[in-house]
């Protein structure tokens, strides 16, 4: 099954309330998948700021110290621990620099993503628990996805978890399975990409990264989806102002969606849209198989 | 009438009460309000209730429906009325995916648009969509009747047995072994009956194209091979 959700928003004063909308979304859905559950949420960018979510197993070791350790790449780093992730902020000019000493020093460390705007949180678990000890109901933003996961094809792990993140501030949920993820694998590696689960999902995001590297748009990465992908998929995507949902042809994997003045929202099911302001007015549709519905906060504005 | 609000009360007691009416009873009006989505609304009703839901339900509302009339005023989610035996299920907006699958009597009336797979295998359930339905609509329908008032998507019939399909706009594609049919007198009259039993009106019966079966693939033919 899977369980995904994801919010647009419209109206700025909706922001400071993303995540506790976000939050509300997944756990509705937690009887879709109960392995694991996973947030991105993108804030608003700061000039000249990027953002590393890491991950560590052993966080009490792997985290000590990391500010300090980090300084000599920038010496404007800081670094936030949240449970078992940490977000680290450094000047875009030195984001190389910063992620090879953190490789080189604290190899276990896990890049759960980057960009100038994104934070992802995802942990093995059920929803209402992974949002709590992130504290995603405090944080604000533009945007969001979430997922809440019943593991088919790989691993129940944390980096088997959803959404997946190939590409700065790009991340995907997926509700389905794939059947070509194996080939498609083999030519992304060729192309350069690299992977880190063996998970279906992830060859999707690879997927769509490698075809906006080569300077396509979202919504023109995911309509070369439907030719190149293969299987049952119900993607639900984020850029850095972009959010995009696309359906297989078959299209049995459900989805709804719904939009307002003051936002677009999607949900594996209806419950999962009914506590959001304004429901009962919304234009409420069901997503058409093998069809790109595509929004971007640049392009509206 | 009976009131139950499904913000406050557990989904099993609505459907509890509504599995402990008796044959006879009088106490048979039922009303359901905050249904927020929730599955498995009004399901396996195997008596003459009334049962009225105010707001939108999620998977297989009023599924087996044996007798009792649901109305929803809102959208329902995917497999409502799924093998409706007998009754009236009415969805004000519109529903998900396989509407009345393998719904084998009663009348289903959707007033909104139904999304794919609508009456799948349906086996002598009436369904009446008001909008639009969606790809592989009555996919190997078996008998029934199935009335479009809008378009239908891809592959309409596919694989159809003796279920008899009516769409009075666009059908973007039919499936294996469906084919257009002509419209006679006794179809006319068959129609007239389905959309008044459907509470429809100022639509005339001319206006809809007949589908049905090719009767090619009833029995495997090597030279078909291609079309299963």
């Amino acid at each position: 099954m899977c369980g995904i959700v994801g919010l647009f928003l419209k109206d700025k004063s909706l922001e400071p309330q993303l995540g506790a909308m976000l939050s509300d979304m997944l756990v509705i859905m937690t009887d879709r998948g109960p392995d694991s559950a996973g947030i991105a949420i993108y804030g608003a960018p700061s000039d000249g700021r990027a953002k590393l979510t890491v991950q560590s197993a052993k966080p009490a070791t792997d985290f000590a110290g990391l500010e300090a350790l980090l300084k000599p790449a920038d010496a404007s780093v800081t670094v936030e621990l949240k449970s078992t992730h940490a977000v680290i902020e450094t000047a875009t000019t030195q984001a190389s620099a910063v992620r090879d000493l953190l490789a080189q020093e604290r190899p276990d460390i896990r890049v759960m993503g980057t960009g100038d705007s994104v934070e992802i949180y995802k942990e093995v678990g059920l929803p209402k628990d992974v949002v709590s000890r992130f504290g995603i109901r405090e944080m604000g933003g533009t945007h969001g996805i979430g997922h809440t996961r019943m593991a088919t094809e790989s691993a129940v792990t944390t980096l088997g978890a959803h959404p997946f993140s190939t590409g700065a501030d790009q991340c995907l949920v997926h509700n389905g399975s794939l059947s070509n993820h194996n080939n498609l694998r083999r030519e992304l590696v060729r192309e350069g990409m690299t992977f880190e689960t063996q998970n279906d999902s992830e060859v999707a995001a690879a997927y769509l990264t490698a075809e906006m590297a080569k300077g396509k748009d979202l919504g023109q990465a995911l309509t070369g989806a439907l030719d190149d992908l293969d299987g049952f998929f119900t993607f639900v995507v984020g850029t850095k102002s972009g959010f995009g949902v696309v359906r297989d042809p078959i299209a049995c994997k459900p989805a709804v969606m719904a939009e307002t003045d003051q936002y677009i929202a999607f949900g594996s099911e209806y419950r999962a849209l009914v506590n959001l302001p304004g429901i009962e007015g919304a234009r409420v549709w069901e997503p058409e198989p093998a069809t790109v519905y595509f929004w971007d906060h640049e392009k509206a504005a | 009438m009976r009131t139950f609000d499904l913000a406050t009360t557990p989904l099993r007691d609505l459907n509890s009460a509504l599995h402990s009416i008796a044959p006879g009873a009088n106490d048979t009006n039922f009303e359901v309000v905050n249904p927020r989505g929730s599955h498995s609304v009004a399901v396996g009703i195997d008596q003459p209730v009334t049962v009225e839901v105010h707001g939108s339900v999620g998977y297989y509302c009023a599924g087996m429906n044996d007798g009792g009339i649901v109305t929803v005023h809102g959208s329902a989610g995917p497999g409502v009325a799924e093998n409706m035996m007998s009754g009236t299920v009415v969805i004000e907006g519109d529903a998900s995916q396989y509407a009345g699958a393998t719904g084998r009597g009663g009348l289903l009336v959707i007033k909104g648009n139904a999304a794919s797979r609508c009456g799948i295998s349906m086996k002598g359930i009436d369904i009446v969509v008001q909008g639009n339905i969606g790809h592989m609509s009555a996919f190997m329908g078996q008998s029934g009747h199935l009335v479009v008032l809008g378009d239908a998507g891809d592959a309409l019939g596919d694989s159809l047995y003796e279920a008899k399909l009516f769409v009075r706009g666009e059908v973007k594609s039919l499936g294996a072994d469906c084919i257009r049919k002509e419209m006679k007198p006794k179809h006319l009259k068959l129609l007239a009956e389905l959309l008044e039993k459907a509470g429809i009106t100022g639509i005339k019966p001319g206006e809809f194209k007949r589908y049905g079966s090719a009767r090619t693939l009833y029995n495997f033919n090597i030279d078909n091979a291609d079309a299963y």
